[in-house]
């Protein structure tokens, strides 16, 4: 419950008002002033709504101008000038990384996780792991491309695997810090029967911390998830891009959705800006199912945050 | 409590009832030790990170000396390096961006913490949330082919046309500047800043509250006299935090920044961002412009850090007490 719901606020100032006790000013002036800053209030939610509703208009409008079954089933065509393809070849160069990252990031994210929640309640090491996973989720992620670059592209090349490990580097700390919050908030009961059980520490967390929290985990990895197939910068320094469907994980580099919207909104031709539309709205709703399938989750479990 | 209990857990654990499998007695130091050293991973990537890219980097650092940034020359081909027109750009940019979003993000904030009817409240926190769910390319594909013709170069002719005689409105424009590059970080920014200033707003104690309104203050009074001062070192941290991420945002900025490497008083002239001037010349780049290019991301690696660490400790302290 907050202030808000309480019924009196709009008249407090006016009864009390001849004998302010705030200010001093005539009450009328007072219930305007309020009037006016409640007016600024609700103009902000409409200035940052409208850049929203343009955003998703946009995006719908012109995507489904191309999108069709042809566009999502065809690789992009060799030059950006010529009509028809699709982004088949983009769209599956993202699922491959981004399902080799979520492989990489989520075991790591949540042990990790189960050591800042579960044996680093007064511990230094896990105080500094928690602070400089929130600082690694501030790193700029054209940073870490370029930290791929320097460690790995420069000695097996650009690929789909040097692209996954920038994503899943973007996706740790997110998983971690996440994963730790949801992790606390487990009962103590449920840990201290199963202790009362004669169930070791790992037991405990592998049998009854992880799977009452795995609602809660799930959330932060889609949302993890979401972020990370939106990601464009480090990729155009670990995957580079490309106009063919590819299937070898080191050494060839590959498209992602972004790269080629990217490469889209970068050239003077039509037929490349209407794919890479088609590919914004492709691209989006994948994100969004992501975004909403976390929240629905979270919404269904009792241990979420 | 739970914490008791635990560390008798080990001792009970190797015992009959269910430690017949497994690696008994070992286990559990075992898998303490296994998560340690997961949770260590996160240390080892961010040393790793700081080492190979100033090593990369530490030619182009040695070659240029101080001039990489005290210098706006920045030639590839002649091989002179100097980033101060970046570093110049990425600030100017960042800050454009925080001035818009941070009256937009509290009064968000506000009106979903204290005016909205309830029925708006998770709406609209929902409807900003999404906004930070939106991909930075989305946003730079938007940015140039729909916010430029529609409001940029509009805005940008009437900032020349009437305020030109403003140094930092001066003209002509073509739109793509730090001006534009900054109102779009700036919707990129209010969904962090908002969201983390919601949290903040909200702890402040129900308490407080009713004596303003007790002392028969307005709901503006109240926010000013009560939730404002309580919450403001709070909101600092929410802010340097939205201005670390405008600080490393790329591909946005690398679209509409208009990518030219000077410096200009005026924002409505085109300029370059560190972030941007990587992901844009990154591929066509050889050798000692590579390494140039990584000094680059170092110094941002760096700025960011410190805006960063500075806001996490703001934000710690503010936990704490």
């Amino acid at each position: 419950m907050s202030a808000a719901d309480v019924p009196v606020p709009a008249e407090a100032g006016r009864t009390s008002g001849e004998v302010s006790v705030l200010g001093r000013r005539p009450a009328r002036r007072r219930v305007w002033t309020d009037r006016l800053a409640t007016a600024g209030l609700v103009a902000a939610v409409i200035m940052v709504l409208v850049p929203l509703g343009l955003i998703l208009f946009t995006i719908a409008r012109r995507g489904l101008a191309t999108i069709s079954w042809e566009f999502l089933t065809q690789p992009m065509p060799y030059s950006l000038r010529k009509e028809g393809g699709g982004l088949l070849n983009s769209a599956l160069g993202t699922f491959l990384m981004v399902g080799l990252a979520t492989v990489f990031s989520v075991p790591l994210g949540v042990l990790a996780a189960v050591y800042l929640a579960e044996y680093g309640k007064k511990n230094t090491l896990a105080g500094v792991i928690r602070f400089f996973t929130d600082v690694m989720t501030g790193v700029p992620s054209v940073f870490v491309g370029l930290f791929i670059y320097t460690a790995l592209v420069a000695q097996i090349g650009f690929g789909a695997l040097v692209g996954a490990i920038a994503l899943s580097i973007i996706m740790l700390p997110i998983i971690v810090r996440s994963s730790e919050e949801m992790l606390r908030l487990v009962p103590s009961e449920l840990k201290d029967a199963s202790y009362a059980l004669g169930a070791a520490k790992w037991q405990t967390v592998s049998k009854v911390v992880l799977p009452s929290a795995l609602p809660g985990i799930t959330t932060g990895v889609l949302l993890a998830v979401a972020r990370a197939a939106g990601e464009t910068a480090p990729l155009i320094l670990t995957a580079l891009g490309s106009f063919k469907i590819v299937t070898t994980l080191v050494g060839e580099p590959i498209s992602a959705l972004p790269l080629a919207i990217l490469s889209g909104a970068r050239n003077p031709f039509a037929a490349g800006q209407a794919r890479a539309w088609a590919g914004a709205l492709e691209l989006l709703v994948i994100v969004l199912v992501f975004t909403i399938l976390a929240r629905v989750i979270a919404s269904r479990s009792r241990i979420s945050s | 409590m739970a914490g008791r209990l635990a560390t008798g857990g080990p001792a009970l654990g190797a015992g009959p009832l269910l430690g017949r499998r497994g690696l008994g007695r070992n286990a559990d130091p075992l898998f303490a030790l296994l998560t340690a050293a997961a949770g260590s991973t996160v240390l080892v990537i961010l040393g790793f990170m700081i080492l190979t890219t100033t090593m990369t980097a530490l030619p182009a650092f040695q070659s240029q000396g101080i001039s990489f940034i005290t210098s706006t020359d920045w030639d590839p081909s002649a091989g002179r390096f100097g980033i101060l027109a970046f570093i110049y750009g990425t600030l100017v940019t960042s800050a454009i961006a925080v001035i818009l979003a941070v009256p937009l993000s509290l009064g968000v904030a506000l009106y979903v913490t204290e005016a909205a009817p309830r029925r708006l409240r998770s709406p609209i926190t929902y409807l900003v949330d999404l906004l930070a769910a939106v991909p930075s390319v989305i946003y730079g594909l938007w940015g140039v082919f729909v916010f430029l013709p529609l409001f940029l170069q509009p805005a940008s002719a009437f900032l020349g046309r009437f305020l030109g005689f403003v140094p930092i409105f001066a003209g002509p424009s073509s739109g793509l500047s730090y001006f534009g590059a900054g109102v779009v970080l700036a919707i990129m920014i209010v969904p962090i800043i908002t969201a983390l200033a919601r949290e903040i707003l909200l702890t402040v104690p129900t308490e407080d509250k009713y004596a303003a309104y007790a002392l028969g203050a307005t709901r503006w009074e109240m926010i000013r006299g009560v939730v404002l001062p309580r919450s403001r070192v709070g909101i600092v941290g929410a802010i340097m935090l939205g201005l670390g991420r405008a600080l490393g945002e790329t591909i946005a900025v690398a679209l509409l920044i208009g990518a030219r490497p000077q410096i200009s008083a005026s924002i409505v002239q085109p300029g370059y961002s560190m972030a941007a001037v990587i992901a844009n010349q990154f591929q066509e780049a050889t050798e000692p412009h590579i390494r140039a290019l990584v000094g680059v991301g170092v110094v941002l690696f760096g700025i960011t850090i410190l805006v960063n660490v500075g806001a996490r400790l703001i934000v710690m302290r503010m936990e704490r007490s």
